[in-house]
């Protein structure tokens, strides 16, 4: 087995172990693995979105690949701008355009532009731009969602819920299907009704649709829990395999360093009282 | 001899029969689909085409010569996208295991045509200019008068109770607005009740610490808690570090959240907006520390772990609707009000819908049919 498997191996049992050591309490351990993927995280996100998201879709769109020979009119002069940008920096800004075989869309100046504007948050004098960029994407959003919101959460919703209670060579079974489903939906609907008060007969149904949302949450509950554990299981399974001897017993090694460090610490620092404020 | 000639022109007879009824005969059968607005849509549907045998698709566009070959097109019904104005040609080739051809067919030139409408989906264009109708009669109603009954919701009223509960303590406030980007309604209420929130801390001279997973998401919610804190007279007290940038990953932010969890040990923690696996996590840390916490979703599946971990959960349409309930503005009043005239309309289209369809009457459920 290569060294570089052997030290992913403990890499991996190290931060798995110190991840959960936070059951015991915060600790040394719990901070190292944390920080250590809080910014490898944010660092890797940060990566993915310039050179997945920002250098393909936005430069890759203002100034894809070209020939320098076919260039006219206003491209001469786009371009330009581009070579200027090359001498920036060249591996963000390869000679003549970016690969890829986009085609070049100059709409995308306005995404560049609003880009530009989150920017200029650094800059005191000119902070006041970003709000465009952040009412941009509120509105968008909004307005975005709005249809497919109205689509899938309430005409399917609709649809789905008209369902006949007799006829169609329907038995028992389904009739008590579909009226489960009616009288869920329909006083679940009710639950959420804001503008009449909770008494009396609307008390009675909104209570029947609390009961409906609450039996939901937990079958919910139950499904999520089982995958949970099945993640649990994983993980352990990936600590035995590191516990053998092709490791060097990564698990068993690690485990006994961290549980005596742990104990050591304690044993060293009580923890201090918690102050109460009168 | 005469027989065995009849006999093998009655077989031979047969075969050709068998084979006009039951054999492999390709078949295309495109139509112009109206359903989109763009045009460009034609309906393909092959039959005849053996099961051992593959089968390629290919376009002519008029007044050019060249077949080009659509790759897209794998399935015997398929959709496929043309330019409008334009009258195309479509052929298709069955091929053996081979490639031989075995057989082709193809079919008459077609145009599509861009429309203004798109009939299919009139339902819910009306659907919307209905909803969007009540809401705004129900917003002009309520900024003439201003008493729009809303009832009471528990989680709501306990914001001002857990925040002041942090001042007594001297802790801080952690308000964890979700980890999605702005682009979702979810955060862009979370981020809504943040400056809510961020109004009531700066009246009670609390700390607030909003850690947060999207560049976006920071940038606004200083935004907002700058503007709370000017309105409430404490512009000394804020300063960008209260709303922080933490990282993009799901469970890293979980981690970073806990580990300020069980640092600062906040007394109230608020966990508003779009959450995914990582809200048990959450919740279950800021239920170890002993803070009082107050959720409030969208997203279904995590429900019901905030029910099980925090003191207060505002469940869907009351996390939508608490703004207007926290900030009591006669538009945001009378949109929950119009809202709720839709959902009485929806309760009521269901019951009708349900005895239509048990009566046998099927048109009234396929107005709200979605192709």
């Amino acid at each position: 087995m290569s060294f570089g498997n052997i030290f992913g191996a403990w890499v991996t049992v190290f931060l798995t172990l110190a991840i959960l050591s936070y059951l015991y309490k915060d600790n040394p351990f719990y901070k190292i693995a944390e920080h250590v993927y809080v910014g490898v995280s944010a660092a890797y996100w940060g990566t993915i979105a310039f050179w997945n998201q920002v250098w393909p879709n936005l430069f890759g769109r203002l100034w894809p690949e070209y020939d320098p020979a076919t260039l006219t009119g206003f491209n001469k002069f786009w371009y330009k701008i581009y070579n200027g940008l090359t001498w920036f920096s060249s591996s963000i800004f390869p000679e003549n355009g970016i690969p890829g075989n986009q085609e070049q869309n100059l709409w995308y100046i306005i995404a560049f532009l609003l880009g530009l504007f989150m920017l200029a948050r650094l800059i005191p004098s000119i902070n006041w731009l970003g709000r465009w960029s952040l009412a941009y994407v509120v509105g968008m959003a909004a307005g975005l969602r709005i249809y497919g919101f109205m689509s899938s959460n309430v005409i399917a919703q609709i649809h789905g819920s008209i369902l006949p209670l007799w006829g169609n060579g329907m038995g028992i079974g389904d009739t008590i299907n579909n009226l489960v489903l009616i009288v869920g939906t329909v006083t679940g609907l009710f639950y959420f009704f804001f503008s009449v008060e909770h008494k009396g007969i609307f008390g009675k149904v909104s209570r029947v649709g609390i009961y409906f949302l609450m039996i939901s949450f937990g079958a919910s509950f139950g499904f999520a829990v089982m995958g949970r554990i099945s993640l649990l299981i994983g993980r352990f399974n990936i600590l035995i395999e590191y516990s053998k001897e092709q490791y060097g017993y990564a698990t068993i090694v690690l485990l006994v360093v961290m549980v005596a460090t742990l104990l050591i610490l304690n044993l060293k620092k009580p923890e201090p009282e918690e102050e109460i404020v009168e | 001899m005469k027989n065995k000639v009849i006999l093998l022109m009655v077989i031979l007879l047969s075969i050709f029969i068998f084979n006009f009824a039951f054999g492999n005969e390709l078949n295309i059968e495109v139509e112009v689909d109206n359903s989109e607005p763009e045009g460009q849509l034609l309906n393909m549907k092959v039959t005849g085409v053996e099961d051992n045998s593959t089968f390629k698709v290919f376009k002519q566009l008029d007044g050019t010569t060249e077949w080009i070959e659509l790759k897209s097109i794998d399935k015997l019904s398929s959709k496929i996208y043309i330019g409008n104005d334009i009258s195309t040609i479509i052929r298709v080739v069955t091929y053996d295991n081979e490639g031989n051809i075995l057989n082709e067919a193809i079919s008459e030139p077609l145009l599509t045509k861009a429309k203004w409408f798109n009939t299919t989906r009139l339902t819910r264009f009306l659907f919307l200019v209905i909803t969007a109708g009540l809401i705004l009669l129900y917003i002009s109603k309520a900024k003439k008068k201003h008493d729009i009954f809303l009832r009471p919701i528990a989680g709501l009223k306990a914001f001002e109770e857990a925040i002041g509960r942090a001042t007594e303590m001297g802790k801080s406030v952690l308000f964890i607005p979700g980890i999605m980007d702005l682009d979702q309604v979810e955060t862009i209420s979370g981020i809504i009740l943040l400056g809510h929130v961020s109004k009531m801390t700066a009246r009670y001279e609390t700390d607030l610490n909003v850690p947060v997973a999207r560049s976006i998401v920071m940038e606004a919610g200083r935004e907002i808690v700058r503007e709370s804190y000017m309105s409430e007279g404490r512009p000394d007290q804020f300063n960008n570090d209260m709303v922080h940038y933490l990282t993009d990953d799901q469970f890293a932010y979980a981690a970073g959240v806990n580990g300020i969890m069980l640092r600062e040990k906040p007394a109230a923690v608020f966990m508003q907006g779009k959450f995914y696996a990582e809200s048990l996590i959450l919740a279950e840390t800021g239920n170890s520390i002993g803070a009082i916490q107050i959720a409030g979703t969208g997203s279904q599946a995590q429900l019901p772990f905030f029910i099980t971990a925090c003191d207060y959960t505002l469940i869907g349409e009351e996390f939508f609707a608490a703004s207007a309930y926290l900030g009591q503005d006669p538009k945001l009043l009378g949109s929950i009000k119009g809202q709720d005239m839709v959902k009485a309309a929806i309760m009521i289209i269901i019951v009708v819908g349900v005895l239509f369809e048990s009566f046998g009457a099927e048109f009234f459920k396929k107005l709200f049919e979605i192709g």
